[in-house]
């Protein structure tokens, strides 16, 4: 293989580069050097800091302290405009093409308002970029009638017109099917010959190995390991994959300690699934043939990457979403033809993640939203009319077992913070008969206390004989409290893990797509 | 002589269509703007009859049409610009802030004429009407078509510089992604708060212009609330004609044709009830909605303001 003079030069260097939202961090002091001829992956889980990453170096967001240096210069990149005329072209995971727009306009997009697009010689243009790398551009065609791939392909031609000398793409493989990711990676390849430099965003470790010159790794916003190139050659696919999978799932220092409730004896299965499918819709993947058992006590984790059904489950679970087959039992009670209504009476509980969204109602007062599920029943109803002071009496007691830190039960719930939110949640699920309890994302969004606080709530409830199903897209929480841990992809669980040593590195493994 | 079959009624009738249509016109291709910029302008009412007040106002001092037109189209802007403001660049609900704008405008204008006339309603002279050589000499259709002010000619070329602009230009193509994905826009490097703003503040202009005509030549003179919804009809005129100026003049001249009905009737001496014919234009929305409303497809960002950056 022939290097580009240019190669191993750095076109972008970032150092110390943070990023605050409110409540979190989202890259925390991250160095990283971009180099002309390699193609640089980005690997990280979820929430690791990737896109913001990669919306400051599109202009999109600015930098709160660090320095970003083009060419060895430091230059603050002010705005997407800014970016492409310093040569740095993105590939957005969500397409940046207009739908009702011929893929010629698309391209023309951009140019100054009162020219006239000039067809001819952007057919040129494009021809001339497009066929040395093997890409097919039909510049007639409207973008809302081709493949995901084939908006990929003309996003990248896009870039490479504005003579783009870094091209970032930002989780491009997750829409593709396995012949539009080789192809991709095939791409990508003869870019950097020709002396780019391009930076590849993904969650999947494969293409990683299989596709980058250099790998960085992010977690929870920091630059955890790097492996560059000399290196990445010397090592086999395997150990590649081990040095890799220690980097973004190996416990540190400092991580919580790991605290799993004891567990009764008693080994019957409390919440049983057997073969529950879901059909898939446009945006989100069904499920098939989900099975797993929960017994008393005992936490089962589900772990996985955002968005491969780990809604889909608990709604289908709680009722709230149509089931094809398969059949859900609790405590030996077949609960299948059972409403959202006749679940929650048997004692099966659902705590959403859109706490405000589904959960409660942000306008209405603490009170009313403990019993929001009860509204119109006895006791506190009589006759479809709502008894005030009953209703108070019992919002004041549930507000003082479950700490809800509210300036009073009339407050309405939208203006408590999400960790208060999030127990007079728990509050409502947990009263009269609660069973087994669904926890989706339990402690998204909350601050560390609050995530503690809750944290051990569930502990406590499994500590009391519910069966408790935890899912999160957090490893570390799912290791620090679950008994078991089974991974979701693409709609289907592909193992289950016993919690204990070694646990996170195979579920890590499961969870980006190799065998444990 | 009489009924609805005579030529005095046919050339009445047509004639105050295109009168009628040409407000209807300006208005409409006006707002197809801003909508296919993404932006939902209720205002445009307000701009309107800010457009007629001072246009008329103008028009009456200075003795001169087209400084008229001028003023009108000024006014309109000048509300736009206030629009552009909030809406586009502060990002503050369109319908709250359009809705606020027409009633305001509504009243200022009236109180303002109030000020200056009193109760009395000066009228205009007629506006000179530019004949169309040779088409103008047709029997009923050439006085009714081809005897107007120049300004209806040129509003109705107005329909092709449109098509133009959106199908030739590089404004239109990025008019049209600033309402369909904003954010592709954005990182194309283009600012979608000027975008938007410059088709907010052509559809000022043209608003203004539209509510001048209406004074001036239509009715000649101003009177508190003189738009009467025309605005509004444009709205729907260029909801209907999803994103084809074309089809704003064919819906402008089938309300026109309604709006004249009142006045074609009472020349040729028909007896039917006047608020039973004023109230054609609107049969005639609802009517056309339920034909064409279902397949209408907007922008998908309309009404949505845009925020760089915002997930």
């Amino acid at each position: 293989m022939m290097e580009h003079p240019r190669a191993g030069l750095p076109i972008v260097t970032l150092e110390g580069v943070t990023k605050r939202f409110p409540g979190i961090v989202a890259n925390d002091r991250v160095d990283l050097d971009i180099c002309a001829g390699e193609v640089h992956v980005l690997l990280g889980e979820n929430g690791a800091g990737k896109s913001t990453l990669i919306a400051m170096l599109s202009g999109l967001q600015q930098p709160d302290g660090g320095r970003i240096l083009i060419d060895g210069a430091e230059v603050p990149i002010r705005s997407p405009s800014h970016a492409l005329s310093l040569g740095i072209g993105t590939v957005f995971q969500h397409n940046m093409l207009v739908p009702t727009l011929t893929v010629a306009e698309n391209l023309a997009l951009g140019g100054r308002w009162w020219k006239r697009p000039r067809t001819a010689e952007l057919a040129a243009r494009v021809a001339e970029i497009a066929r040395p790398l093997g890409i097919e551009i039909n510049l007639g065609a409207r973008v809302s009638e081709l493949s995901l791939g084939e908006q990929q392909q003309v996003e990248i031609v896009r870039a490479l017109l504005r003579d783009s000398r870094l091209l970032i793409l930002d989780e491009a493989t997750s829409m593709l099917t396995p012949k539009g990711i080789a192809e991709l990676g095939a791409l990508m390849r003869r870019l950097v010959e020709r002396g780019l430099a391009v930076v590849f965003i993904t969650h999947k470790l494969g293409e990683a190995a299989d596709f980058g010159d250099r790998i960085s790794v992010l977690k929870l916003g920091r630059n955890v390991g790097e492996i560059p190139p000399e290196r990445l050659r010397s090592l086999e696919r395997a150990a590649l994959v081990d040095e890799i999978v220690a980097m973004m799932f190996g416990r540190q220092a400092g991580d919580d300690a790991v605290s799993i409730p004891p567990r009764a004896a008693n080994d019957d299965a409390l919440l049983e699934v057997r073969n529950l499918s879901v059909a898939a819709t446009p945006d989100a993947p069904g499920l098939d043939a989900i099975s797993f058992a929960i017994g008393h006590g005992e936490i089962l984790g589900i772990a996985g990457i955002d968005g491969n059904g780990q809604k889909q489950l608990a709604e289908a679970l709680a009722g709230q979403r149509q089931a094809v087959s398969g059949s859900v039992v609790l405590a030996g009670q077949e609960i299948n033809g059972l409403d959202v209504g006749g679940r929650r009476r048997q004692g099966l509980r659902y705590l959403t993640d859109d706490r405000l969204g589904e959960g409660t109602v942000g306008t209405f007062p603490v009170s009313i939203n403990y019993f929001l599920k009860e509204i119109g029943e006895p006791p506190l109803w009589r006759s479809g009319v709502e008894r005030s002071r009953e209703i108070e009496a019992r919002a004041r007691e549930l507000t003082r077992i479950y700490d809800v830190r509210t300036p009073g039960v009339s407050t309405p719930v939208g203006r408590l913070s999400g960790g208060n939110i999030q127990k007079v949640l728990i509050a409502r699920e947990l009263a009269d008969g609660a069973r087994a309890v669904i926890f989706n994302k339990p402690t998204y969004g909350l601050d560390l206390a609050n995530t503690l606080a809750t944290r051990q709530r569930i502990r406590d409830i499994a500590g009391q004989g519910l069966a408790v199903l935890l899912i999160s897209t957090d490893l570390e929480e799912l290791l620090s409290m679950c008994h078991r841990i089974a991974v979701i992809s693409q709609g289907s669980l592909v193992g289950t893990v016993p919690n204990g040593d070694g646990a996170g590195e195979r579920v890590g493994r499961l969870m980006i797509g190799i065998a444990a | 002589m009489g009924g609805f079959a005579s030529d005095t009624f046919l050339a009445a009738l047509l004639f105050g269509a295109v009168t009628a249509a040409i407000p209807l016109l300006l208005a409409g291709l006006g707002e197809q703007m801003s909508e296919k910029a993404g932006v939902l302008n209720i205002g445009i009412e307000g701009m309107m009859i800010t457009g007629a007040y001072l246009g008329f106002v103008s028009a009456y001092y200075s003795g001169s049409f087209w400084l008229g037109f001028l003023t009108g189209a000024a006014g309109g802007v000048a509300v736009a610009a206030l629009m552009a403001l909030l809406c586009v660049r502060i990002g503050l609900n369109q319908i709250v802030i359009g809705i606020a704008l027409t009633l305001g405008l509504e009243g200022l204008t009236a109180l303002l004429h109030h000020f200056q006339f009193s109760r009395s309603y000066p009228r205009l002279p007629a506006a000179e009407v530019t004949p169309i050589p040779l088409l103008a000499d047709i029997p009923v259709l050439g006085s009714a078509l081809f005897r107007h002010h120049l300004i209806v000619y040129l509003a109705v070329a107005m329909v092709v510089v449109m098509i133009w602009v959106y199908r030739r230009t590089q404004f239109g193509i990025n008019l049209q992604a600033a309402g369909d994905k904003p954010a592709a826009l954005d990182v194309a490097g283009i600012d979608v708060i000027r975008t938007r703003t410059a088709a907010v503040l052509f559809t000022g202009g043209m608003a203004g212009l539209g509510g001048a005509y209406l004074a001036n030549v239509g009715a000649g003179l101003f009177i508190p609330f003189i738009t009467n919804g025309a605005g509004f009809l444009g709205i729907v005129l260029a909801m209907l004609a999803r994103g084809q100026p074309v089809w704003v003049l064919v819906g402008a001249l089938v309300f026109g044709g309604c709006l004249s009905m009142t006045t074609a009737a009472q020349v040729a001496g028909v007896n039917i009830p006047t608020d039973v014919i004023q109230m054609l234009p609107f049969l005639a929305v609802m009517a056309m909605l339920v034909l064409f409303g279902r397949r209408a497809s907007l922008p998908a960002a309309l009404g949505i303001p845009y925020e760089r950056g915002a997930r």
